[in-house]
């Protein structure tokens, strides 16, 4: 293991979490909304927003799958020293990290009828995050909210799948954006 | 105070008060798993998310889950305020709001519009709340279906099958004992079509409000489970189209500041029977009556004073 891993943690866990989580959880109730984030300086090519919600949610409790083009040496180190999350193959995966085109989206948990919870968290890092593009509502949008996605039909498809389905958090630089399940994209 | 301490350790020891704490009591993964849960729960707006509910300081029944829910979205820079059936100034209230005062060095306020976090205890305020504001519910029983149906593998079930037809017996049976639904408290709402949610034991007028700007998220301590609705999410209190869902109040004006358009809590202020309507949100009730709202039962203002 490299020193590199052992630094660009929280410098103060319990606060800067604290923060952190707020953001992670405005943006989920607001499907849509960016927010920006600080306190994590991850290894090169991962994004300080990808690197906060890791720090923020993931611990040994959580299977994360890493994406090929974030399965580097320096990235494990980096998330294992910080946050103890063991690597799991995408079918067992509570959270994933990787570009869009790089995640086996088929593969991942998509919880159960009668425990919907149980499914994964997708962090897809985007190269691009704005407020305009497909159009988002339900529950957390007033009328109607606008973000840039990598992709629409796959959001419906997802969203069809409600009570189950996956959620995600697109990061970008130190900004992150949500959409759950519940949200129909337009 | 321990009597080998000399004045400067007691000193030092004073100065450092909340650092004896972790950030807001709980530990770290305890936050995340937490934390985990209330993401799920506004991903999934009325279902009810199983998370490893903790010991807390204070025994069940006296808040433990909303102060869980409140420890893990509390930050330093949060104002803080607790209510306990519309007050502010009660023993579950003032121990809730101290604890975090003390182990999160959050600031305090009994005003509902300066506060960031709400935890309340069967109550929601009067005032709106706003988008960046966040109601933490405490629960005693978060199944709806619990009192009609005591297993948690067929309720399980039947919020997965959709199937609750047993909820609209229930309002139906109320209708033909009672000739209304008589249901007045933690009346059952529908969350977006989908999911048959306990809002806690909220009278049924603040049902209406359910459907608001600012985060609500809801935490059972004993029976371990957290859910959520974020802001704008439809709610719908359960009826019949013949006997359609009505918010009632006690039929008075506030005996204090005349409101006519809050919750009423009923007094009984002697031995002849006499009573006293007033505002159980004590907030809205002291600034109506800071802006000179005078209620019928209000004490008299006397000359010279302000």
């Amino acid at each position: 293991m490299q020193t590199l891993s052992l630094t660009g943690g929280f410098r103060d866990a319990p606060k800067d979490a604290a923060f952190a989580f707020r953001a992670v959880m405005n943006a989920m109730a607001k499907p849509g909304e960016i927010n920006r984030v600080t306190g994590a300086e991850p290894p090169a090519g991962l994004s300080i927003a990808a690197g906060v919600v890791l720090l923020t949610l993931c611990d040994p409790e959580t299977p994360l799958y890493l994406a090929p083009g974030f399965d580097r040496p320096e990235v494990r180190d980096w998330i294992t020293f910080h946050t103890g999350a063991p690597f799991a193959p995408a079918n067992a995966a509570h959270f994933a990290l990787g570009a869009w085109d790089d995640l086996p989206r088929g593969d991942f948990p998509l919880g159960t009828a009668a425990y919907p919870d149980r499914s994964a968290t997708l962090i897809v890092e985007v190269d691009d995050l704005r407020s305009d593009g497909a159009t988002l509502s339900g529950p957390g949008i007033k009328d109607s909210a606008a973000l840039s996605l990598p992709d629409r039909m796959a959001f419906q498809q997802n969203a069809a799948l409600f009570p189950r389905g996956l959620d995600f958090i697109f990061t970008c630089g130190d900004r992150l954006a949500a959409l759950p399940r519940s949200t129909k994209v337009s | 105070m321990n009597p080998a301490m000399t004045q400067s350790d007691q000193d030092r020891h004073e100065e450092r008060g909340m650092n004896d704490y972790n950030f807001a009591y709980l530990d770290e993964q305890t936050k995340r798993m937490i934390r985990r849960a209330i993401l799920k729960g506004l991903a999934i707006p009325g279902y009810q998310v199983p998370f490893a509910s903790r010991e807390m300081p204070m025994p069940y029944g006296w808040g433990t889950g909303g102060v869980q829910v409140s420890a893990a979205v509390l930050t330093p820079e949060d104002t803080f305020k607790v209510i306990d059936q519309g007050a502010d100034d009660t023993t579950n209230a003032v121990s809730i709001r101290r604890f975090f005062q003390k182990t999160a060095g959050v600031a305090v306020t009994e005003a509902t519009t300066e506060a960031s976090v709400i935890q309340t205890r069967h109550r929601i305020p009067e005032a709106a709340l706003r988008e960046d504001q966040v109601l933490v519910y405490q629960v005693p029983i978060p199944e709806p279906l619990r009192f009609l149906e005591p297993s948690e593998v067929e309720t399980r079930k039947m919020h997965e099958l959709e199937e609750y037809g047993l909820m609209h017996v229930k309002l139906y049976e109320d209708i033909a004992q009672h000739g209304a639904i008589a249901t007045a408290y933690a009346y059952p709402v529908k969350v977006e079509g989908r999911y048959v949610m306990d809002p806690s034991p909220i009278p049924k007028f603040d049902n209406p409000k359910l459907e608001m700007a600012a985060i609500q998220l809801f935490g059972a301590g004993r029976e371990q489970r957290i859910y959520a609705l974020p802001p704008y999410t439809q709610v719908v209190s359960l009826d019949f189209e013949d006997y359609p869902f009505e918010a009632s109040k006690a039929d008075h004006p506030c005996g204090l500041c005349g409101a006519e358009d809050s919750y009423l809590d009923e007094l009984i202020v002697d031995d002849a029977g006499g009573r006293l309507f007033m505002c159980s949100d004590t907030d809205y009730c002291a600034a109506r009556q800071a802006a000179g709202h005078r209620g019928a039962d209000a004490a008299p203002v006397l000359e010279g004073m302000a």
